[in-house]
């Protein structure tokens, strides 16, 4: 299936003319990373809305009468599948990672445009699979976003009639997306860089995207596997995951299949799923801090091994989501240690973030403050999920509020920041108009104070013993009336976050026609992206000559220079004596030479 | 450059020039597709070892059968080595330049793996014949699954080879043909190993 090779070989420079060319059936790199993020953030709305629908459920419950118990389940099921793979996944590397790796390494497209047309559009099929699901008979699973079984195909769970089936089919398909998707850009970073892009002068995006996308390769293996089996389960019955069973005192056709192995594949599978993104946000928030606070990234190449290192720990942490599942003590054990070792390099990261921070000349632009919050919000649910990671913390807080609470502020509200700041960052080379920058510190504040207020008294419900995926807390003794209250306040806050994302949909459309021209290279910024001779780049990227790179992506305030940015394809200057410049400190290298000996 | 050398490298202080150097632009060139075939097979190394895995955690539980392997899976291997060989020597004639001969045992080397692909259809029924369904034995749908997901692997392949095909007749350069010929000959091998892996481990168990 790789082997779709000779397409773009011969049509590589011609510019497709007519419209559907140009913007349906494209091959363009940029025009499929504008059709994968709208995609994604489209889909994304939808999940949004569910998780308003399920907020009034909980702060004021009864308050919407169609939402019963049976829908409230598959709204959850529905927010958390979709946010985490059509949403996050997507936007990430379909939508980031096509836009960013061709212009940052200096590639004219990708390697295998063709395939990177049919990614797109095989996950678009999966998305509309998915979406099927609330039209059909029953309608979409409500089984929980990890889709257990035995529950989840048994009759009794909302969706068993059909929304299971569609659900594991549009993830199958999904996964055949990526696969297509993954292999252009993995190939790409590996084959297609301008001359003197090294790797280790590539910029930390760059890198994000290239682990997490190697990662997704060998994890998503996983997540087709259990797929497919229970699909089996469901359709054909058979018994890989679902043991012998009484359903209302009659014994099911089922026997001797294991759950736990479905949570293994799908954990293994899960775990890194998380990493897969949050890696791609590690690599743009390392960019938009250097580029917003006008410095070099402190620890380039610590960076990098850190990247590598949480890559491969990621896959040998997985049964920490299982504790609860009755396994063995040791086990339990060797899963605590490797879980609190993935925080080394983590740690290291948000040491070097800070770092990189110190006596700089920050710009308190829209992408920067997103920048900081993800910081602040990612070290939050990192040390709760140090505590998480400890079998004895974890039993008390499992399927509590707390561990809600632990991945929202992790992989919801953290990426979630990055991808706002990423599109206030990158939206002036997209489509030459910046965005409007008084609504977008408006969204930022409500969004940033917003989620704090929703997620921060979260902890708070897990300690009391809240469990999660529960649809009314009526008749449980011993969560107090001030419990109530709370849910009740975090509905509202919940609400007013959700209407600030309707201002950041505003301002991106309104911007389009409306906002103020982008000048090619409005934040002064070094990487290749910036220096395309046109803006937004033209098919092909680079006019005639393919851009040749001198230096790293970070040389910015270089003393001596002139201007307080150098970019990747200025050649060296008289200034420059030995090498560019230290990323340790800002005196100049030749010092350093010696003292690094 | 080692992949050691290339994570500790700084090249923002040793000598630029010498990363300046670094040659760049690779799109369409066969290097780049075999790269992207080699990654390709690090995915399906994943899935189809996963199988295994998952093969062995259920075979500890209960309602396991042993398998009743269908007859025809020895003759199907040998016939699926014979197309490996035919596509090493495919590789090798073409590399030679004996593009004539190259072609033909080209397209014997995919002709084996229809034949092979025809061989496993009657494994299916065979085991259909003997009542062993998918449902009433965990083994057996193992069995389904992964020679499925085995043969739709190499329609992939069969895909490739038949435009390959296509293009010699249109009377495509020698060129293309050849690199056609080794990424399908990478593949061809591959697929073997797989398929050995899967055999033995149905025998074993
Ligand atoms: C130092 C870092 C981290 C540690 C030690 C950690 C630990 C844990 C543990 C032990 C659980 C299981 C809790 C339970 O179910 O009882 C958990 C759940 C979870 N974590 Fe983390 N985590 C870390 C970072 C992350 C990151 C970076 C992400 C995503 C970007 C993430 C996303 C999640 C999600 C989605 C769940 C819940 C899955 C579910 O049950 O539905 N975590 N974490
Ligand atoms: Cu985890």
């Amino acid at each position: 299936m790789v082997e779709h090779e000779d397409e773009q070989s011969d049509d590589e420079n011609h510019e497709p003319t007519s419209f559907l060319t140009k913007y349906v059936w494209s091959q363009d790199h940029k025009v499929i990373a504008v059709q994968y993020s709208l995609t994604a953030i489209a889909i994304g709305l939808v999940a949004l809305v569910l998780s308003w629908l399920m907020r009034m459920q909980l702060g004021f419950p009864g308050a919407l009468e169609f939402i019963d118990e049976d829908a409230y389940y598959q709204y959850a099921t529905m927010h958390g599948m979709i946010m985490v793979i059509y949403l996050l996944t997507a936007i990430f590397l379909g939508g980031f990672g096509n836009y960013l790796i061709p212009l940052m390494v200096g590639a004219r497209d990708m390697v295998f445009p063709y395939l990177n047309m049919l990614s797109y559009w095989v996950y678009l099929l999966a998305v509309i699979v998915l979406t099927a699901s609330f039209f059909v008979p029953g309608g979409p699973t409500g089984a929980g976003w990890t889709l257990y079984p035995p529950q989840s195909i048994l009759q009794g769970t909302p969706g068993y009639e059909w929304g299971i089936i569609l659900m594991l089919t549009s993830l199958v398909i999904f996964i055949v997306a990526f696969t297509m998707g993954g292999l252009n850009y993995v190939t790409t970073i590996l084959q297609a860089r301008a001359r003197g892009m090294t790797l280790m002068r590539m910029p930390l995006t760059v890198w994000g995207i290239f682990i997490a996308t190697f990662m997704g390769l060998l994890a998503f293996p996983a997540l087709f596997v259990s797929g497919v089996m229970l699909l089996l389960d469901r359709v054909i019955g058979t018994s890989f995951f679902v043991p012998e069973i009484i359903s209302l005192g009659d014994p099911l056709a089922y026997g001797g299949g294991s759950p736990l192995l479905f949570q293994h594949l799908f954990w293994f599978f899960g775990h890194p799923e998380v990493y897969i993104v949050a890696l791609p946000a590690f690599g743009i928030v390392s960019d938009l801090l250097s580029v917003h606070a006008r410095k070099n990234i402190f620890g380039y190449r610590m960076m990098v091994w850190a990247l590598l290192a949480i890559g491969v720990l990621s896959f040998i942490v997985w049964a920490h989501h299982m504790y609860v599942s009755g396994m063995d003590p040791a086990f339990g054990f060797f899963f605590a240690i490797t879980t609190l070792i993935i925080a080394v390099p983590t740690a290291i990261k948000v040491y070097n973030w800070v770092l990189t921070l110190w006596r700089a000349d920050i710009h308190m632009t829209v992408p920067m403050l997103f920048s900081l919050s993800f910081i602040l919000t990612f070290v939050f649910g990192g040390l709760t999920g140090l505590f998480l990671g400890n079998v004895v913390v974890d039993v008390p807080l499992s399927d509590t509020y707390f561990v809600v609470a632990h991945f929202h502020m992790v992989m919801g509200v953290a990426p979630i920041m990055i991808v706002f700041g990423a599109i206030y960052h990158w939206y002036p080379k997209i489509t030459g108009r910046m965005l409007h920058g008084a609504m977008g510190q408006i969204h930022f504040w409500v969004t940033f104070l917003g989620t704090y207020a929703i997620y921060f008294p979260m902890h708070y419900l897990g300690f009391v013993g809240v469990p999660r995926r529960y649809y009314s807390y009526d008749e449980i003794d011993f969560i107090p009336e001030s419990a109530h209250d709370l849910n009740a306040a975090i509905t509202v806050a919940a609400l007013i976050v959700g209407a600030a994302q309707l201002l950041f949909l505003y301002n991106v459309f309104w911007s389009l026609r409306k906002g103020e021209k982008a000048p090619a290279n409005p934040w002064k910024a070094t990487s290749l992206e910036w220096q395309t001779p046109q803006t937004p780049p033209a098919h092909g990227n680079w006019g005639k000559e393919l851009p040749v790179v001198h230096r790293w992506a970070y040389d910015y305030s270089v003393p001596g220079a002139e201007e307080d940015y150098l970019p990747q394809n200025m050649p060296r200057q008289p200034f420059e004596k030995s090498g560019a410049h230290d990323p340790h400190d800002d005196k100049p290298v030749t010092d350093l030479q010696e003292s690094d000996k | 450059m080692s992949f050691f050398k290339t994570v500790t490298s700084k090249p923002w202080l040793d000598d630029e020039a010498a990363f300046d150097a670094a040659p760049g632009g690779g799109a369409g060139t066969l290097k780049t597709k075999r790269v992207g075939l080699f990654i390709f097979i690090g995915v399906a190394t994943a899935l189809f070892a996963l199988f295994g895995v998952a093969y062995y955690m259920r075979m500890m539980m209960g309602g396991w059968h042993m398998l009743i392997e269908p007859t025809i899976l020895g003759a199907n291997t040998v016939v699926l080595i014979v197309g490996s060989v035919l596509m090493q020597w495919a590789s090798n004639l073409s590399t030679r330049g004996n593009m004539r001969r190259a072609k033909q045992a080209f397209f014997a080397g995919g002709f084996a793996v229809l034949l092979f692909l025809g061989g496993q259809y009657m494994a299916w029924q065979e085991l259909i014949a003997l009542g062993c369904y998918a449902d009433v034995n965990p083994a057996n749908a193992f069995f389904y699954v992964i020679t499925g997901l085995h043969g739709l692997h190499l329609l992939g392949g069969l895909f490739v080879w038949a435009r390959a095909l296509l293009r010699t007749v249109d009377g495509a350069d020698d060129a293309a043909i050849s690199a056609s010929i080794e990424l399908c000959d990478y593949y061809w091998h591959f697929m073997l190993l797989v398929w050995l892996a899967i055999f033995g481990l149905l025998l074993s168990t």
